[in-house]
């Protein structure tokens, strides 16, 4: 019938245009589509979603060029008239079926590589992850390395708003970090994920790994890098107000490199830390409970050797005193860094859930009780003993002189006789 | 009621009842369905115009990356605020108001069969949404935390929390009193004749979509009502500290949520199933099966929940029974699609504004459908999720899915209830400039989510910045053109621009179903007597029809 093998030229040709048309799109650009990625899974998941998307295209391509053909030919402008068939039980079971078994065509595939991914046997080390508001925490297990890792501070400064500096001027724009994650390529690097407050979502697009940070649950999930580089992702999980300035870098070095990196981070030298930013890679001497649970092949906790026995980080600048200057200097850029976020850069918070400083009872009041909450954290503020005592004491100083406070100056002994 | 025997007076002719009450106590003591009907939808126009609003707040945020507006946590009360007010305040309450003008109408009875609940229902819904978004002007701002109210997040909501948990609870009241009253309507008033597969498909739908909101706003407010005592009453429901678990509260939300995004769309099959045959002038292909694929979705809604959460660490099996759940629903939505096609199929098409906007549901609601099929598959899903994949998906469903398929059945029936026409030049207008700018708002949304962008975030890194321009010009252009809409819309209500009443009962000649039977403006009482049904007229193309094409024709 002539009607029928014109619906089919039709729909051959929107299907041969789309084709086109989306080709060029997908081929030419890595700003349109899903990265191929870096690992072997993500590389099948790139596979599948171009192959679910090219059946969409096909049966789009079938429904919309029959749909087309009838919207011009079959009007009654034209002269047509309506037929008066309206049902059909065989063309019903047909396009029942059809789309089922094209469906299961997908459905196979689609599990293999879910049980895959879901495998997180065998694992060569370990990370775990911790979202925060807002920010990462990575530790190695095993290895007590542990370090946060916050948006870069330039970063930090152009998104403020109405900052007037402009975004394109920022390299990597809100994708920037202090303190990468660093992972060996070609190990299969399990990592454990959780959160401190609320829910975050840890994803790096080109390891196609995403998965849920959520208090009080350990999830798992596992990667193993092909290719050295610097993979960007970003918290996929609404988490409040800074949801969006909490991104994620993963630099992959090869082995050998990457042993380097970790061998610096356990001598426990602030100065060798990954980047330049305020918050050093600290050394914690106190292996959390988790540690337990994954049996990290290589390092042994003896390589600890270089830290100082169950020292506080940075005891011994902790000993002299500063003048209030200096303290006062140096606690702007800790508080931009930590407490900006929530207490804004003018200390006057969002408030009822993120305090004003302004004249607050604990800033003006005892200097102990100001440094027991940083160190230890109330409600929704998190603990802040991760900073060195000299941080403490810098960033407790500018609060109290801040604003039109003025209730004196916190040294780093004080804070250290705190702990 | 003490006016009655005045009113009966004016109304000599009216035996039984008598017209609206004149001035402001009208609408507010009304128990008519017309009447009603027509609350529901201005309250819904006028949420969708709020709702709106914050959408371009959004969108202006967006349009460059950095902060050049609100402060991040504005944003996120603006993300949250929007969903709300557009979901519970603009595509419930108009399908709620569509179902009180029409159902009655469709299946020849004179009212919903609870009248006084019926105006409770809707008065709820002011209160309600003055509620919500008085919240802004609280300490702490609006709720912040996405209207899908993840805990421990949204219990860091500040003064408005409460506020939030009474303005769900009311809605979900408001919304389980409109369904029951629709569906005891349907099961126990239909004129003697209309058996259940002679329905028409809208009264169809809402039937199915009035059992799954009697199914699932509960849930919901179980939900709500876990997260209020968790908040105030030191239960830990869904805090781990306390023995609790805050992924429980997703699976609950998401058994109510799931259900919910067919309760926003199957009221638009039925419209669509409507308007299609009328303007093909062809009788709708496949009855039987558009009700069976209507039941199999929503039965399937029920099981597919946690393909929003696939993210959260469930195990395995888990996962993959959700994934292959999710699919299947594509089987269904697929046979529907063919239908509408079907139907068009060697028909005899006009396009005036209800076809355009019916057509246009057929291809952009299957392009969401498409985006759904592949957010199904879970090891993808893991990249697309939280995405704006994830929002192009689902504001295609929505917005030239359930919102086109709104604008439809208004366009079509709005001869009917006012007797006056619509300006159908404006109609055509209003469709072409609505279709392109959607398109230009949400279809880039695919590109920006699959390159990497997040969801819910004020701002972005500068690689995105092509499509959030594009998709913000869209927004700007959408928002305006509504108002075509809306002036041509009034005028018929208020006849302005000298529109006269005088159309026939039958406004559209292909349109067929008891509605088409009464007068045009349909009077406020209608079918007092059951009707007499013939077959000719719920399912047949009137032969009237040919002997009026042969007119147009020649
Ligand atoms: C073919 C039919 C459909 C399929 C297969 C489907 C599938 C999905 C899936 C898998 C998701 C989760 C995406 C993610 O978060 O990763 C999703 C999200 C969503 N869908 Fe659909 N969907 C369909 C139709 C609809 C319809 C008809 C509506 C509403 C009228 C709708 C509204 C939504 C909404 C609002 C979300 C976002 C939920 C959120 O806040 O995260 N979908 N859909
Ligand atoms: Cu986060």
């Amino acid at each position: 019938m002539k009607m029928g093998r014109l619906a089919r030229i039709a729909a051959g040709t929107s299907l041969a245009l789309a084709a086109f048309a989306v080709q060029a799109y997908t081929e030419t650009s890595g700003g349109y589509n899903l990265p191929t990625g870096v690992t072997d899974l993500s590389k099948e998941v790139h596979g599948l979603h171009m192959l679910i998307f090219w059946i969409c295209v096909a049966i789009g391509a079938v429904v919309f060029g029959v749909m087309t053909y009838s919207i011009i030919h079959h009007r009654r402008s034209k002269g047509h008239k309506p037929a008066d068939f309206h049902e059909s039980t065989t063309v019903e079971i047909l396009w029942t079926s059809a789309p089922f078994i094209i469906l299961i065509g997908m459905a196979i595939p689609a599990a293999g590589t879910l049980i895959k991914m879901e495998d997180t046997r065998n694992s060569d080390m370990t990370v775990k992850v911790t979202g925060y508001q807002w920010k990462w925490e990575y530790e190695y297990l095993g290895e007590d390395v542990k370090f946060f890792s916050t948006l870069s501070a330039e970063s930090n400064k152009a998104r403020q708003l109405g900052s007037g500096i402009d975004p394109n001027t920022v390299p990597n724009y809100l994708v920037d970090v202090d303190n990468p994650l660093v992972l060996p390529v070609g190990k299969k690097v399990r990592f454990l994920v959780t959160a401190n407050d609320v829910i975050h979502a840890w994803w790096v697009p080109e390891i196609a790994v995403k998965k849920d940070a959520i208090p009080g649950y350990i999830n798992e999930t596992w990667a193993k890098i092909n290719t050295p580089g610097t993979y960007r992702g970003v918290c996929a999980e609404l988490c409040g107000r800074d949801h969006g300035f909490m991104p994620i870098v993963v630099k992959a070095l090869p082995e050998a490199e990457y042993k380097e990196w970790l061998a610096k981070q356990k001598g426990g030298d602030a100065a060798a830390a990954p980047a330049a930013a305020a918050l050093p890679a600290t050394v914690v001497a106190a292996a959390p409970a988790v540690t337990a649970t994954d049996a990290a092949p290589a390092a042994a906790p003896v390589e600890v050797a270089a830290a100082p026995a169950a020292a506080a980080p940075a005891a011994p600048a902790a000993a002299k005193d500063l003048s209030k200057d200096e303290l006062i200097k140096k606690g702007e850029s800790v508080y931009t860094a930590n407490c900006s976020a929530c207490h804004q850069a003018t200390g006057k918070g969002l408030p009822p859930n993120f305090p004003s400083l302004v004249g607050s009872k604990i800033v003006k009041g005892a200097a102990i009780e100001h440094i027991k909450q940083t160190l230890n954290g109330k409600g929704m503020m998190p603990p802040f003993k991760h900073l060195s005592d000299l941080d403490i004491a810098a960033v407790l100083t500018y609060q109290r002189n801040s604003w039109g406070n003025s209730s004196g100056v916190v040294q780093p002994a004080a804070v250290a006789a705190a702990r | 009621m003490a006016h009655h025997d005045h009113a009966h007076d004016d109304h000599a002719h009216d035996h039984e009842h008598h017209g609206p009450e004149k001035g402001i106590m009208r609408w507010i003591k009304t128990t008519n369905h017309k009447d009603l009907g027509t609350l529901y939808l201005f309250l819904a126009f006028t949420m969708f115009f709020i709702g709106g609003l914050m959408s371009l707040v959004i969108r202006a945020e967006l349009f460059h990356p950095g902060l050049q507006f609100v402060d991040p946590e504005f944003f996120n009360q603006m993300t949250t605020m929007h969903a709300l007010v557009m979901i519970f305040g603009g595509v419930m309450p108009a399908w709620v108001g569509l179902a009180n003008w029409m159902v009655p109408m469709m299946i020849g009875c004179s009212d919903l069969a609870l009248p006084r609940v019926n105006n409770w229902g809707f008065w709820i819904l002011p209160f309600a949404f003055s509620m919500l978004i008085g919240t802004l002007f609280m300490e702490g701002g609006a709720p912040a935390g996405g209207w899908t109210m993840y805990p421990p997040l949204v219990l860091q909501t500040g003064n408005a929390f409460p506020f939030l948990i009474f303005a769900v609870h009311l809605m979900g009241i408001s919304s389980i009193t409109g369904a029951i009253n629709v569906a005891v309507t349907i099961l126990n008033m239909r004129a003697p004749g209309m058996s259940l597969l002679k329905m028409p498909l809208f009264v169809w739908t809402w039937l199915i979509t009035a059992y799954l909101l009697i199914a699932v706003m509960p849930v919901l407010a179980g939900a709500v009502t876990m997260l209020l005592t968790d908040k105030y009453f030191l239960t830990s429901f869904f805090s781990g500290a306390g023995g609790g678990d805050p992924v429980m509260f997703q699976h609950i939300f998401w058994f109510f949520g799931h259900p919910e995004v067919y309760i926003l769309i199957l009221p638009a099959f039925g419209i669509v199933s409507t308007i299609i045959p009328t303007f093909a002038r062809k009788q709708l292909f496949g009855y039987d099966s558009m009700v069976y694929a209507v039941a199999s979705i929503a039965f399937l809604s029920f099981i597919v929940w946690a393909h929003h959460m696939f993210t959260v660490g469930m195990p395995l099996a888990g996962e993959l029974f959700f994934m292959f759940a999710t699919m299947l629903i594509a089987v269904p939505t697929g046979v529907k699609v063919f239908n509408w096609v079907a139907t068009m199929w060697k028909g005899s098409m006009t396009f005036e504004t209800p076809m355009l906007f019916a057509l246009a549901f057929v291809f952009l609601f299957t392009i969401g459908g498409f985006s759904g099929l592949m957010l199904a598959i879970t090891p993808v899903d893991f990249q697309y999720h939280d995405t704006y994949f994830v929002v192009a998906h689902f504001h295609y469903v929505l917005v030239p899915g359930a919102v086109f398929a709104i604008l439809a059945g208004v366009y079509y029936w709005i001869p009917k209830w006012t007797g006056r026409m619509y300006n159908e030049t404006w109609g055509k207008i209003h469709f072409w400039t609505s279709a392109v700018f959607i398109n230009l708002t949400f279809f880039p949304q695919h590109f920006a989510g699959l390159a990497g962008m997040q969801r819910r975030v004020p701002d972005y890194a500068v690689q995105f910045v092509d499509w959030n321009v594009q998709s913000t010009v869209g927004a700007f252009g959408f928002f305006i053109v509504q108002f075509i809409f809306i002036i041509n819309m009034l005028a018929c209500c208020y006849g302005w621009f000298g529109r006269k009443q005088g159309l026939p009962d039958r406004v559209w000649d292909g349109a067929h179903g008891l509605e088409w039977t009464v007068p045009s403006p349909a009077p406020y009482h209608t079918f007092e007597e059951p009707p007499v049904i013939s077959d000719n007229e719920l399912t047949a193309v009137h032969d009237a029809v040919d002997a009026l094409d042969h007119h147009k024709l020649s």
